[in-house]
Formats: C-alpha cells, structure tokens, sequence
C-alpha cells in the first residue's frame, strides 16, 4: 500500500479511515482542513509527517485502549527504551512467521528499521484487526439472533405445546361425545325398530280389527236383517193391531186418467220414456255443445284471420329472402287452407276440422317464432343501443346545457307571466296594490342586493387602498432613506475632491451596507448624468433629483409591484390603455386622462394620500 | 216491506201450498190453512195427536199430517173440508211419512226401515217396497215427478231401485260401488243420479237414468268424506261439499272438477266483498229518547239494532275448533244452495257458523261473504231473483243481493226469534218461523 515516502500522508490518511470512533474522525477532518490551509502555505512533507505521527499517536493510541483494554497495557510492557532492537528482532520474527514483510532490512551496520514495510504491516494488521472484530461483531449478531431465534422457536414450542394439549384434550372430548352420540343413535335405532315393530304390529291389529269390524258389520247386518224379516213376517202374521186405511172417498188421478193395468206393454211403454228423456237430454245437450263449437270455431277462425293480417304486412320489412320466399308458400297454403276450411265450416266434418285446427296451430307457431324474432330483435337493438350508448360526460354535458336552457325558459315564462300580471292587475285595484307592493319589495330586494354587492366593492377598494398607501409609506420611507444615503453620498463626492476621502470611506460602505444591493445598483448610474433620465423613464421613484420626495401614483405602484408590464408612459397606446382601463383600473384611467402628465398626477395622489 | 201479525205455530210447520195459494200450518193437533194474502183462516182441520209432519200434496188439494209416535197419518182436502182419510200403520211403526209427486199416493217407512208403504188414495192398493236403507237421503224424487230412486240394502251391499212414480213399476235396479251408501239425488232434468258414500269414503258416483254408471269421483281419501251435495238448477253444475270445508264442482260433460272453493279463514280475495253485520246498542239514559224508542219501535226496544258494514280486506273470520273426538263434529260444508238462475252459489262451513259464503258461478270465484254476529241457522234463495234470505236466531231478517246487504229488525212483540226462513213460490214474500210462532213478511226489500 504504502511505497515510497510520498504516500506517507495518502497512508496516514486511509489509516485515519479505518479509526471509526467519530470523535476522532472529527479530528481527522480537522487535521485535513489543517492540512489544507497548510498544504497551501507549503511546508516541508517531513515536518508534516512527524507531526501527523505525534498527533496519530497521541490520537490513535488512546483508541485501542478504549476499545480493548486487555490487549494494550501487555503493550505498553512489551517494548522500553532498553529491548528496542530485541522487541524489533522479536516483531520481525513473529510478523515474519504471520507471513508479513520483514520489518527490517539487513544492512552493514545491524538491522535497520523499515519504515515502509512497518506501515505497511501495521496497515495490514489493523486491516485484519479490523476484519477480525467485525467478524466478531457479525458473529455476535448472529449469536444474538441466534438466540433471540431460540428464545422465540422454544417459546413458540411451548406454545404450540400447549395447542397441542389443548387439541388432544378436545379430541378426546370429542370422541367422547361422538362414542355417546353413537350410543345414542344406536339406542334411538333399537327405538326407532321398536317403533316400526310397534306400527306394524299395531297396523296389523288394525287391519285385523277392521276385517274383524267388519266381518260383526256383515254379521250384526244379516242379523239384522234376519230379525227385520222376522220382525216383519210376525208383523204380517199378528192380527191384534194390524195396518188399517179409511178413506171417505177414493179420489181421482191427479191426471184424470184410470190406471192401467200392469203389463209387458207398459214396461216397455215405461222404457220407452226413460229413454226418450235421456235422447232429449242428450239432445239438448249435443245441440248446446253444438252451439259452442259453432262459437269456438267462429272465434278460430277470426282469431286466424286476425293473425294472418298481422302477419301479412310483415312480410315485405322481413330481411332475407329465404323468409320471404317460405313465408309466400305458407301464406298462399295459409289461404287455401282458410278458403277451405271456411267453405267446411258449415260440414264441420273430421277433415276440416283438421285442417282448421291445424292451420291455426300453423299460424300460431308462426306467430309465436315471429313474436320471439322480434324480441330477440328488440334485445339485440338494446343491446346495440347500450353498445352505442354515448358516454357519461356527452351526455352529462348535454344535460347540463339543456338544465340551463329550461332554467332560461323557466325565468323567460316567469318574467312573462309577471308581465301578464302586470297588464292584467289594473282590473283589481287591491290586487294590484298587492302586486305593486310586491314588485316594490322584489324592487327593493334587487336594490338591496345591489346595495350589497357595492358595498363589497367598495370594501375591496378600501382594502386596496389601504395596501396602496402601506405600499406609498414604505416606499416613501425608502425613498426619505435613499435621500439620505443621496445626501450622504453627494456629502462623500464633495468631500472626495477634499483630502479626507479615506477616513469617510468606512463610512461609506456602512451607509451602502444599510441599503439593499438594488439601491446600491441604484446609485451606481446616478453618477453619469447621461443615464438619468433613462432610469428616469425605467424606475418609479427614480425622478428627477430636483423633484421633492412625492408618493408615487397607483400605476406606478403597479409596475414596481410587476401588476402590470414595465413600459414608458410615453409608449403606452391608447389601445393598451383602454384595455388597461376594461380590467377596471381606476387610478390608471386617471393618470392617462390627465395626458401623461405625472407631475399633476402625483400631485393630485399625493393630496389624496395626504388626506388619508 | 210488510210484515203481518204474528201467528201461532208448533213444531216448525208451516208451509205454503205448491200454487202459492194457501198458508198451512199447525197448532198442535189442529191444523190452520189460510189464504196467504188476506191471512183469514179458510179451514181448519182437528186432527188425533200432535202433528210432527205436514206436507202439500203437489197439487195444492190435499194435506198429509203424520203422527209418527202413533203411527198415525191424516190427510185432508181443501175442496172437501169433510173429506177423510186415516192411515195407522198399527204396530210396525212410522218414522217418515210423504207424498208421491202425483199426490195420489202416500209412501210411509216403518220402523226399523223394515219396508216403505205405498198408499194410493184412488185405489185401495198398498205396495211394499222392502230393504229400504237408513241414510242421510234414502228416497229422491225426479224434479218431473216420473222416477222415484230409492237406496237399499241387501246382503251388506247397496243397491238403487228406480222406480215410475206412475204405477210403481221398478224400472231399473242396479248395485252400486259405495261402501255404505249415504243418500241419492236427482239432477234437476232427471236424467242423472248422484249417489254418495258416507263421511267414511269420499265418492261420488253418477248414474244415468238408466243405471249407467257415468263417472265416479273422489278428491280424497283416508279422511272424512262428503257432507254435503247439491245440483245446479240448470243441471249443470254438481257442487259437493266436504268435511275438509272445501266445495268442488263438478261439470256435467266430462264430470271432472271443474273448480274447488275453499273457505279460509283469512280473506284476502280482492274480488270479493265481506259484508259484517254490526250491532248498535240503543242509547240508554236519554229518557225522552227511550220513551220515543219505545212508542215508535214497540218491542224491538230491548233488541239490538244492527247494520251491515264492508270490511276492508284483509279478513279474519272468526273460526270455532271443533271438537274432533265428538261424534258429528261441526267442521265442513254442511249446507250449499244455488241461486235460481244458476249465477250464485251460497254455502256455509260449520267451523265458521257465522258466515255464509256467495260464490260467482260465472266467475267461479268467491263474490261476497257475510260474517254474521251469531251462528246463521238457516238461508233461502228466493225462488225467482238472485236474492238470499237468512236468519240467524235472533229477531233479525238478512237479505242479501248482487246489489247489497241487509239487516232488518221484525216488528213483532215479545222477541220473536227467526228460527228459519222460507219464501213464497212466487218471491214475493217470506214466512218467518219463530219458535212458535210465524211471521210473513210481504214484498221484502221493497
């Protein structure tokens, strides 16, 4: 690292480097910045060295000792003033046996100390030091997470630990109750089959009894009906209270015919009239049913009707030609079919109403798939519609223009309808007086609210004014100060053709000192007379030096304040100024109508200052 | 409205003569017939015991009255006041007296259903049609007065005997598929009978006239069955009305159902109104009032005036728990009635006594409902407009028409208590049955 003497300091320096306690580190830079300064008055390398030697081991030396305080005192007594050559021997020796460079070079007169060599093992064994105590240090980290590590892996251990004791106990808990549940189910299967052989057992008594029932039902009735019998035949055969019927008279049939006797003939007669009222009743009935249908199909038939003119005028707007060309035969079958079966109607035969019901069926399919066409039709428009939607803020945009053309629609109908009011109103004086009171008042509210906004206004022309004249006193305090400093210095310029222009030098810059750097720029061109009256023209408060100290007018102030670009009165266009004069400015409206004359114009703001 | 004067009568009998000339009723064992307009007593007939039955003969010229504890049974002519006839069914007992529909014969069934008696009173002939069964309905008569269809029981099974009325000749017997056969009934045009099971099996079978069966229908089983049944008068309709408080209608082209009306006990149809009768109390302690009440209002000051009020939907109609575990539980479509010109149909669900149900047959949906503030003991059709007539116990008179409700209060002293209703054939007027007393109230609504 370190070859020739000249790299003494480089050295030394990066050895300074490597000594990381920041106080040091502070003293290092304030060595450099020494070495520095002195660096520039150029002293001898030599000296520098040695003092930079004392100074690193008055410095260095401290560093280990704070740092390792075992290592340094067995230093200390390692080397006195007496074994210097045994200690450097025995150095040599042991940096040698490290593999180091020899500390020593052999010459005629002994072994002589290699001072290069030196640095440079010192260099290296700090280095290693260095390496080796950072590497303690690595280690240490790593001990420490290593055993925070630990401390968290044995408690996360415990932990889980417990989880898992926890876990083991709630198993067992539930295989406890799982085994009781199963208990459970079981007992409530042996139930449930004990159930079942309940019901069925019961179903079976059930049914045995219901046989039984009604086997006793059976009997109980045949002796029943055995006991009626005999009940009856004893009632026949008894004579003490038999069945007796008087009558005064026999009366006649209620229809004034005598009865017939009982023969074939009148059985088959009874038949006969059974059956003709059930041929009437069906008579009436298939001639109502008749009716219906006759009904029925007349509606079917104009319901068809119906949807064949629907139908029809579709078919022209149908796209593609294959539906025309099928919707054409079907129509024309459609009309066969329809002239048929209206010819048919009448027969109402089995064919015709085939034919007529399977029209229909036809015609309703039709109708229906024409119906679904147009509904996904109508979907698909949606949802091309939705596709094509315009966006939100077109939209949104659209709206809020046509908002504000209602609003302007709403007030022009109000303002109408106010004026219809007003021409109506004269037909009733008290209405009239209310309107008018009204008008009065809405009068006054738009007054009021004028009245407001003016106050405003006026508020902000205070305001302003305000700024304006805290601005002109500043500015007129810099300008009583830039008439001193004038003063002063027209005060140094005489004195400067006097002998005493060194001593009020010092005072001079005093006075500069006090002014800001424009006031100083300021003075500069004052001295040639040629560049007044540019900065005349240029600056605000520059004026003529005979002028006395005035406040400068609004303008002015506007342009010092950059409100307004930095121009010439002299250039300014009457355009500009009416443009100027558009944005409201007052004081500028002014100073223009008064032609430019700004002696007048500052007069007339200054008295208004003055008055303020 | 004009109510008449309250007469006596016992046992509920009262009826007007078939031609709607005459008023019948009994006092006893004295039998009154007046003329319905005048209301003056034209006969009156002593008969031997209290009479239990009476009954017009079709023709308007004869009255039956039975005496069933004696087995005894009286007719009387009313062209004839000295006229007689007397038959005493002696020892074998009578539970059942009635008319042939020609009014020349009188059927009689004994005691025990042992047989039914046959007694012409133009001949001396007697006919026995045995094995007659003991049911809900046993004997039914064609609307025309032609065929006689009878329910019997033979050999634990049922059998219907249809018979001509004209000279009883059997026109047709045939078994039928009921495991024990509650009642038979005549279509109005005569040419279908339906023949239901007993509250055990739900069935109906349709028979035609000449013992074909036309179709069978059950909506149910394992639960109690029919307790009801009634023909549209256009034969149209069959409504049946079952234990489940559902009545279900059946077609009579294809005799399937052709609507099912239930009666819940919340209404929520939009399409219907509920009519519910509310009382006023009169207001006590304004004595001039009470006194003014009492002369113009007579005995019908203690009684509570009521009104008819329409509920806004949804209603709650009040529902009795029948008590199951009794026999003839009062659940179910005990009574139903079509209205004369087919459009109506009123029906009543004895777990809800107080309301009577009118139903759109047009429509066939529900079309109002009259929640009564006591059980409704018995309602009418008038025969000739789509009027309904009801009663509910009290000395109240309800009517109901397509056009509204009302409750009208009998004038009539010392509470008389409508126990039933019945109309005049011409619709012009109503006898009002009381306990034992009547009322006839002419041209109602008025």
């Amino acid at each position: 690292m370190c070859t020739t003497s000249k790299d003494y300091t480089g050295a030394i320096e990066h050895l300074f480097m490597f000594l990381d306690a920041p106080e040091l580190q502070n003293e290092a830079e304030d060595v450099n910045c020494w070495w520095e300064i002195k660096d520039t008055s150029c002293s001898s390398s030599r000296y520098r060295i040695s003092s930079l030697r004392q100074y690193s081991q008055s410095s260095v030396l401290p560093l280990p000792m704070t740092r390792n305080p075992y290592t340094m005192p067995t230093i200390s007594a390692f080397c006195t003033e007496d074994n210097v050559s045994e200690c450097i021997s025995y150095i040599n020796q042991e940096v040698s046996s490290l593999g180091f460079p020899l500390l020593c070079t052999e010459s005629n007169n002994g072994p002589e100390l290699n001072l290069v060599a030196v640095l440079n093992n010192v260099y290296n064994l700090l280095q290693l030091h260095r390496r080796c105590l950072q590497t303690v240090e690595e280690i240490e980290v790593e001990q420490v997470k290593s055993n925070s590590n630990m401390d968290y892996l044995q408690l996360s251990n415990t932990r889980l630990k417990d989880q898992l004791e926890l876990s083991k106990r709630e198993n067992t808990g539930l295989l406890e109750r799982e085994r009781q549940l199963q208990l459970k189910v079981k007992s409530l299967h042996n139930c449930l089959k004990n159930e079942k052989e309940e019901v069925q057992k019961l179903q079976s008594i059930i049914a045995s009894r219901a046989t039984q029932y009604n086997h006793d039902m059976k009997r109980k009735e045949r002796e029943f009906g055995k006991l009626k019998e005999r009940l009856n035949q004893l009632l026949i055969d008894k004579k003490d209270k038999k069945q007796t019927f008087e009558v005064l008279n026999y009366v006649g049939r209620s229809d004034g015919k005598r009865s017939l006797w009982k023969t074939g003939k009148t059985e088959a007669r009874h038949e006969g009239e059974m059956y003709k009222t059930l041929l009437n009743d069906y008579d009436s009935r298939h001639k109502d049913l008749l009716m219906e249908n006759a009904e029925l199909k007349k509606v079917l038939q104009q319901m068809k009707r119906d949807m064949v003119t629907i139908l029809r005028p579709r078919k022209p707007s149908q796209s593609g030609e294959k539906h025309d060309d099928s919707l054409e035969q079907t129509s024309s079958e459609e009309d066969e079919v329809c002239d048929s079966s209206r010819e048919s109607l009448e027969l109402s035969c089995e064919h015709a109403r085939e034919q007529l019901t399977n029209s229909i069926r036809q015609q309703w399919r039709r109708l229906k798939s024409h119906v679904e066409r147009l509904d996904s039709q109508a979907s698909l428009v949606g949802e091309r519609a939705n596709m094509n939607a315009i966006p939100k803020e077109v939209h949104e945009e659209e709206m809020d223009r046509l908002k504000l053309e209602i609003q302007q629609y709403k007030d022009f109908i109000h303002t109408q309808q106010q004026l219809l009011q007003q021409l109506n109103s004269p037909c009733d004086d008290e209405t009239a007086s209310l309107l008018n009171d009204c008008y009065m008042q809405e009068e006054k509210e738009r007054l009021k609210e004028d009245w407001k906004s003016f106050e405003e206004k006026r508020k902000n022309f205070e305001a302003e004014r305000k700024n304006f004249t805290e601005a002109a006193i500043r500015l007129s305090h810099e300008r009583k100060a830039f008439e001193e400093d004038r003063a002063t210095w027209l005060k140094h310029q005489f004195l400067n053709l006097t002998p005493f222009g060194d001593q009020m030098k010092p005072q001079m810059s005093k006075s500069q000192s006090a002014l800001s750097g424009c006031a100083e720029s300021e003075v500069r061109p004052m001295s040639t007379p040629a560049k007044l009256n540019k900065s005349l023209s240029h600056t605000a408060f520059s004026t003529s030096r005979a002028s006395p100290a005035k406040t400068p007018s609004t303008a002015d102030l506007y342009r010092t304040h950059c409100l307004i670009p930095e121009k010439s009165p002299s250039t300014i266009h009457p355009k500009q100024d009416s443009s100027i004069l558009r944005n409201g400015d007052v004081p500028a409206q002014l100073r223009h109508v008064n032609g430019g004359a700004n002696c007048r114009a500052y007069t007339f703001t200054g008295d208004r200052n003055g008055s303020i | 409205m004009n109510f008449s004067e309250v007469f006596k009568q016992s046992n509920q009998l009262c009826r007007v003569s078939p031609d709607g000339k005459y008023l019948a009723t009994c006092v006893q064992y004295r039998l009154v017939v007046r003329d319905v307009n005048t209301l003056q007593i034209l006969h009156l007939y002593t008969c031997l015991d209290q009479i239990v039955h009476m009954e017009w003969s079709s023709d308007s010229l004869f009255i039956l009255c039975a005496m069933y504890k004696r087995g005894l049974v009286q007719v009387w002519s009313l062209e004839q006041p000295d006229w007689y006839c007397k038959i005493d069914e002696g020892s074998i007992g009578l539970v059942s007296s009635r008319w042939s529909p020609d009014g020349r014969h009188i059927l009689n069934t004994t005691e025990f259903h042992l047989r039914v008696t046959v007694w012409s009173l133009c001949t001396k002939a007697v006919s026995y049609i045995k094995y007659p069964k003991a049911c809900q309905k046993g004997i039914d008569f064609s609307r025309d007065g032609c065929y006689m269809a009878l329910a019997e029981r033979r050999d634990c099974r049922d059998y219907v005997s249809v018979f001509v009325c004209d000279d009883w000749h059997l026109l047709r017997h045939f078994e039928t598929e009921t495991q024990d056969l509650a009642g038979v009934e005549w279509s109005p045009n005569g040419c279908v009978l339906a023949v239901w099971d007993s509250c055990l099996e739900y069935k109906v079978l349709l028979y035609s006239l000449d013992g074909r069966l036309l179709s069978t229908f059950s909506a149910y089983e394992w639960s109690l069955g029919i307790k009801s049944l009634a023909w549209s008068p256009s034969s149209q309709f069959l409504a049946i009305g079952s234990y489940d408080g559902k009545v279900r209608i059946l077609n009579h082209i294809t005799w399937k159902k052709v609507t099912e009306f239930d009666h819940p006990a919340s209404i929520n149809n939009t399409k219907a109104v509920v009519y519910k009768e509310v009382e006023r109390k009169p207001v006590v302690g304004s004595a001039d009032l009470f006194i003014q009440q009492r002369i113009t209002m007579g005995s019908t000051l203690f009684n509570t005036q009521s009104k008819y009020e329409i509920c806004p939907l949804p209603v709650q109609v009040p529902v009795v728990k029948p008590d199951l575990d009794r026999a003839n539980p009062k659940v179910g479509v005990s009574s139903m009635a079509f209205s004369s010109d087919n459009r109506y149909l009123a029906t009543k669900n004895d777990n809800m006594a107080c309301v009577v149900w009118v139903w759109d047959m047009q429509r066939l949906g529900l079309l109002a409902v009259l929640e009564q503030t006591s059980a409704v003991r018995c309602f009418q059709w008038d025969p000739r407009r789509p009027r309904l007539a009801l009663c509910t116990g009290n000395a109240k008179l309800y009517l109901w028409s397509p056009a509204g409700c009302v409750s009208v209060q009998v004038p009539a002293e010392g509470g008389f208590q409508v126990q039933s209703v019945t109309w005049h054939c011409s619709g012009d007027s109503l006898i009002l049955l009381g306990k034992e007393q009547l009322c006839l109230v002419s041209h109602p609504c008025r």
